[in-house]
């Protein structure tokens, strides 16, 4: 597994980051940083606000306090082309898929190519169909999001996020949904990128199977708490964690306490 | 973080053998970058005259999937006229990237789409054609059992649902409807004030406009208004139900989707359509009014008189016997096109524009059956 090296620079770096929604602060006080290569997953129960953070730090929405970097760069203080050049070096692949219906996967996955590079059309098909071979979706690219099951749109959607080969890879809960056979070959997948290819993941899920297998560092979010309650590796956190609801987590029992 | 944008990717043919030809890749091969070399190293392995192609990436600092999929497509070209391609000074990250993406393997997609023939195609859209026929008669079948059964057990019609679509498409609609009358009035008299004049009946232009709003504009505005604003948003609404999965919530708990959604939509369209052609008459009546007082000098008693003797209960009755039909016509085009959406975002729309453009053609051709019907009855 890949251990991120403090002293080169983080990823991401996120610092005093507070989000509030309509003056109710959801999380406060957040700081970490990713490091290259790194599997990231964030934790934590439902309403946590784990999609909230993931959110902040893909720059749908403007943190309330405290600042979000991305490569070195806050990406609120980036604006026009500066802005746009930072999320092309992101990939993104939501919950749900958030593919659009009205194009086949191949185009699906071509758009990001089209948009942004200067390669021939021959190439960009060439490119997409090789990124949605790697999801395991080959002989699946002229087939419409309608057509398809909610797992092929998951792995779909992270064919799409890895058009352009970004730096950084963010993923809602790809592995949600899927069979398990398929999502141990998505983790496989994502262990190879980060390893060979220094993609770093920030990943929000549930699956503790799958946490095991690719978290490089966990980060887990308290609702009651509103901040980072546990920070580490994965089995330390489940085998010798202070905090007995974050056992409770990792050993998938009630937690007893936490008022 | 080094600046990207003076990253380059450069091709140099090196040695050339009678047999195999060397191509050094060098700097960076990444999205941003191949794009500028794609095509020139593609002409340089589709070189004939040397078999096998010898690449040379220890000039390579960065690579990335474009890189890959460069080398893929050079590797498929070599292959298609028989020779061989390798690889030589591959770095580590190199060749890691080749692994994950298995370049050995990777193929351009097949894009050609499978064509139909002529006599299947035809084939299928007239079995697609009796598919929405038989829809559309069961869908009528449901629609008319459904409002049987609300009629004899009006409890049983959710209310609420029902006034709240008669607020979106009756009160909301009231300002655009009047002002559309008001213009459509004002219009019609404008246009035909000078030749009333030429035959000095001016007198008449109260007959006009009363006549006409009256028996066929009041009725076939609102509706066209009703079908453009609401018989769309039933679809689109329905539609949107449909996609998520939210229909067939309601089938598997027992609720019939007409009771539940078409039901309450058809007796608000019913309800409302009467009440939105008087306001659109009205208005219509009394934009003629501003043109006969403001450009041919008639007075307001005197115009208001004429209308009076012009027009009689029958055309009013008429107009409003024919609304009731569109408004019935509007809703339910409007929910059999949202119960018949299919798939994803986008047939949300193909519904609602064919709710729009059925409900529409669908008001005329029923108008002009209606205009046949009372000249047949004696009625005008």
């Amino acid at each position: 597994m890949t251990s991120h090296d403090e002293n080169a620079e983080p990823m991401i770096s996120v610092e005093g980051f507070r989000a509030a929604y309509e003056g109710n602060v959801v999380l406060e006080n957040v700081n970490f940083n990713v490091g290259k290569g790194e599997v990231f997953v964030i934790l934590g129960g439902s309403g946590c606000g784990k999609s909230t953070l993931l959110k902040h730090m893909i720059g749908l929405y403007r943190p309330d306090a405290g600042v979000i970097r991305l490569f070195g760069e806050d990406l609120w203080a980036a604006t026009g082309s500066d802005r746009r050049r930072l999320l092309r070096k992101i990939g993104v692949a939501y919950q749900s898929g958030a593919l659009f219906g009205s194009m086949d996967l191949l185009s699906n996955t071509r758009l990001p190519l089209e948009e942004s590079t200067d390669l021939p059309m021959s190439a960009m098909n060439l490119i997409a169909a090789m990124k949605l071979r790697i999801v395991g979706l080959s002989g699946f690219e002229g087939h419409y999001p309608n057509e398809i099951s909610g797992g092929m749109k998951k792995r779909a959607a992270l064919a799409r996020a890895l058009a352009l080969d970004p730096g950084i890879v963010f993923l809602d809960e790809p592995s949600a949904g899927l069979d398990p056979i398929t999502s141990a070959s998505l983790d496989q997948l994502i262990l190879r990128l980060a390893e060979s290819l220094s993609v770093t993941f920030v990943i929000v899920t549930h699956e503790l199977a799958s946490i095991f297998t690719i978290a490089s560092r966990v980060i887990m979010l308290d609702k009651q708490r509103k901040t980072i309650v546990a920070e580490g590796d994965p089995r330390k956190l489940r085998d010798e964690s202070q905090d007995e609801w974050v056992r409770s987590f990792f050993q998938r029992k009630e937690a007893e306490v936490v008022e | 973080m080094p600046d990207k944008s003076t990253e380059k990717a450069t091709l140099r043919q090196g040695e050339l053998k009678t047999d195999e030809v060397l191509i050094h890749l060098e700097g960076a091969f990444t999205t941003a970058t191949t794009g500028a070399i794609w095509e020139e190293a593609v002409k340089l392995a589709a070189r004939t005259d040397s078999m096998d192609v010898v690449l040379d990436l220890s000039g390579v600092d960065t690579m990335d999937g474009a890189g890959v999929g460069l080398l893929a497509e050079l590797h498929r070209s070599v292959e298609k006229r028989g020779g061989e391609l390798r690889l030589i000074g591959l770095s580590k990250e190199c060749e890691s990237l080749l692994t994950v993406f298995q370049f050995q393997d990777v193929r351009a997609p097949d894009l050609t789409k499978k064509k139909r023939p002529l006599a299947v195609e035809v084939g299928v859209a007239t079995v697609d054609g009796f598919r929405v026929a038989r829809a559309t008669v069961s869908f009528l079948g449901e629609l008319t059992v459904g409002l049987f059964r609300a009629g004899l057990r009006p409890r049983s019609i959710r209310w609420r649902d029902m006034m709240v679509v008669a607020e979106k498409c009756g009160a909301n609609a009231l300002p655009i409807v009047s002002l559309l009358g008001f213009l459509i009035g004002l219009i019609i008299a404008y246009q035909s004030a000078d030749l009333l004049l030429d035959f000095g009946v001016e007198v008449y232009v109260a007959d006009m406009v009363g006549i006409s709003m009256l028996r066929e504009l009041g009725p076939i505005m609102a509706a066209i208004m009703l079908a453009a604003r609401s018989g769309s948003a039933f679809a689109a609404e329905i539609g949107t139900m449909k996609v998520n999965e939210e229909v067939d919530a309601l089938t598997t708990m027992g609720l019939d989707p007409i009771q539940f959604l078409a039901v309450p939509r058809m007796v608000a369209g019913v309800l409302v359509t009467p009440l939105l052609t008087i306001f659109c008459t009205v208005a219509g009546v009394l934009g003629g009014a501003v043109v006969a007082v403001a450009s041919l000098d008639l007075s307001f008693v005197f115009y208001a008189d004429r209308l009076m003797n012009s027009v009689s209960l029958s055309d009013l009755l008429s107009g409003l016997f024919k609304s009731v039909f569109f408004g019935i016509l509007i809703a339910a085009v409007g929910c059999q096109m949202g119960l018949r959406t299919k798939g994803s975002p986008s047939a949300v729309g193909d519904s609602a524009t064919s709710a729009v453009v059925a409900g529409i053609m669908l008001v005329i051709v029923a108008d002009g059956v209606f205009a046949v019907l009372f000249s047949f009855l004696g009625i005008f």
